[in-house]
């Protein structure tokens, strides 16, 4: 056990009665990182955030959050780590101010302590203002802030973020980045889940990416992003003879394919010149192309880069 | 951690340390954290008037109905005001304990308990938190129905001692109802479903011989009406509000709600881990 690592799993395996959830998950967080675990909906990121923060237990494999094992020391866990989940863990009756002094009560602080805590990360997190009213009288984005300062009331080590922005209007997400950007600023460690490409590769020092129950890529942002051109070339075929003939011409430098909608993508710098270089190799007689759009990356391509194709 | 917040304070130094004193929290957190929670339940209960009302009113109402509407009509040989406000009392107690099955729905669809598990909070600190907020807002209802009882002409011919054991019977009753209602809500899974132990429980008190004597019951309700808890609670608080000795009574209703309350802590226990696991 390397104790720079804040942490450390080895083969976690999770099922949920025949369905395999999580198949043999080994990562690596040192500590004072921020991490991101990156996949679409289903690849089993709660699951993972949720036996690490010591809510579910595995059914194989080990996993030390802190130095501590996450079912044998789950007490000495609970107490370096907070969670912040995606609905949000707050009383709608009471106020913010309330909920937050509830948390620090519950964290071990006496009262004048927490009342303390609650008013200085009210004004942290910019709801100073709103402390006293009911948290059901809050934005979405107000609450996802209450939410998370509510997690660092027991000034955890380690802080678990899932999907800390799904569901977030821009300005919220912005906030919310901004806040978590300044958490990491501050020495803890940030392990959160995402399903945008660009949140992890705002946020985070590294990044693995889960599908199907297995870490398939792992690395930094910049990383994944190289083995994923930075924009695609859409192209949309009238019929599926097209579709195929077009297929069969790009030869293997299609990133991306949607046989439903007929659409093949290529990679592209998203220039003119490449543009119509590529326009003219696909289609040569210029009937087999409908139309065509130039979008930038998406965490398809990214799946479709690492998976080899089977997220299509 | 070099740079971890954390480090810096009192307590939170070398993890191998830190141990034992880990052990003791663990062991000593029900009691620390059962008057926060306790307080949080109070709090969201006074923050849901609707609720509130409802545990407030309608025993007030029905004991209206009662006394004015079926109390002509029910002939038991002494005053009907006098038979029935031990009845209408151990009803408020019942549905008010009753609403505690929902909150506990409530929170366990909601994300609060896996921030309250990660706190370290147990799950039973959560639930007895409600109970006791249960216990507390029954003391209340009980009070202010017994107020209106005085005010309708109730005359309870007892003393302090009396007074003072029948509030605490109705209580211990209220306790184990409100884990009993705890577990129901844990077991089921949408507040409404937990809002039909309201039902469930006042079928009881309506079988028992809170309202009518059950020997006016059709014969074969008579066996279920006596061997059942509402009986010989409500039996146990009229002798002792009539000032009488409780007897028998007394003893059926503590063994019921002690085995209710014991039964019931143990499988909300296990539903908790259950739901959790």
């Amino acid at each position: 056990m390397g104790n720079d690592l804040a942490i450390e799993t080895s083969g976690l395996v999770k099922s949920y009665g025949s369905v395999r959830v999580l198949s043999g998950i080994d990562l690596r967080v040192p500590r004072g990182s921020v991490f991101a675990l990156l996949g679409p909906n289903g690849a089993g990121k709660t699951t993972t955030v949720r036996i690490l923060a010591t809510l579910r237990r595995a059914d194989g494999g080990t996993a030390r959050v802190a130095g501590f094992d996450v079912v044998r020391d789950r007490h000495a866990v609970r107490r370096q780590i907070s969670l912040t989940g995606q609905f949000a863990a707050l009383d709608a009756a009471q106020t913010g101010e309330e909920n937050l002094r509830m948390m620090g009560r519950l964290a071990g602080l006496r009262r004048a302590a927490a009342g303390q805590r609650a008013a200085g990360l009210l004004e942290q997190f910019e709801l100073s203002q709103a402390g006293r009213r009911r948290v059901g009288t809050y934005s979405g984005g107000m609450r996802r802030r209450l939410d998370l300062a509510a997690s660092l009331v027991g000034h955890p080590s380690v802080i678990f973020l899932d999907e800390p922005t799904t569901g977030l209007d821009p300005q919220s997400r912005l906030t919310t980045w901004r806040v978590i950007s300044g958490l990491a600023a501050s020495g803890v460690t940030v392990f959160l889940t995402t399903q945008y490409l660009e949140e992890a590769d705002r946020l985070a020092d590294r990044v693995a990416v889960l599908d199907g129950g297995r870490v398939v890529a792992e690395g930094t942002a910049a990383e994944l992003k190289r083995r994923v051109a930075a924009q695609r070339l859409d192209l949309t075929c009238p019929t599926q003879e097209a579709f195929d003939q077009v297929t069969r011409r790009l030869n293997g430098r299609a990133v991306h394919m949607d046989p439903a909608a007929l659409t093949v993508s290529v990679a592209t710098d998203g220039s003119a010149v490449q543009v119509r270089v590529l326009l003219d190799a696909a289609d040569p007689d210029r009937n087999l192309v409908a139309s065509f759009a130039v979008r930038g990356a998406t965490l398809d391509d990214v799946f479709f880069a690492v998976t080899g194709g089977s997220h299509a | 951690m070099p740079n971890a917040p954390a480090a810096t304070l009192p307590g939170k130094t070398l993890p191998v340390m830190r141990l034992p004193a880990m052990t003791l929290r663990a062991m000593a957190l029900p009691v620390m954290t059962l008057p926060v929670m306790t307080g949080r339940s109070l709090r969201l209960s006074l923050r849901s008037p609707d609720a509130l009302l409802t545990a407030l009113l309608l025993p007030v109402m029905l004991m209206v109905v009662f006394v004015y509407l079926f109390g002509g009509a029910v002939s038991i040989g002494t005053s009907y005001v006098d038979y029935v406000v031990p009845g209408v009392l151990l009803l408020c107690g019942v549905t008010g304990a009753s609403t505690t099955a929902v909150t506990v729905c409530q929170d366990m669809a909601s994300g609060i308990i896996d921030r309250f598990r990660s706190l370290d909070v147990p799950g039973t600190a959560v639930l007895a938190g409600h109970a006791a907020a249960s216990v507390l807002r029954n003391l209340v209802s009980v009070l202010l129905v017994a107020a209106v009882a005085v005010g309708i002409g109730f005359r309870p011919h007892s003393d302090p001692v009396r007074l003072a054991a029948a509030l605490g019977v109705l209580l211990l009753f209220v306790a184990a109802v409100s884990w009993l209602a705890a577990a129901w809500g844990l077991a089921v899974s949408a507040p409404e479903a937990a809002n039909g132990a309201m039902f469930f429980l006042m079928f009881f008190c309506y079988a028992s011989s809170a309202f009518v004597p059950v020997a006016k019951m059709p014969w074969w309700l008579r066996g279920f009406a006596r061997h059942q808890p509402a009986t010989p609670v409500t039996e146990t608080l009229r002798a002792l509000l009539a000032g009488q000795q409780a007897g028998p009574h007394l003893v059926s209703a503590l063994a019921w709600s002690g085995g209710i309350l014991a039964a019931s802590v143990v499988a909300s226990m296990v539903l908790f881990a259950r739901r959790t696991a």
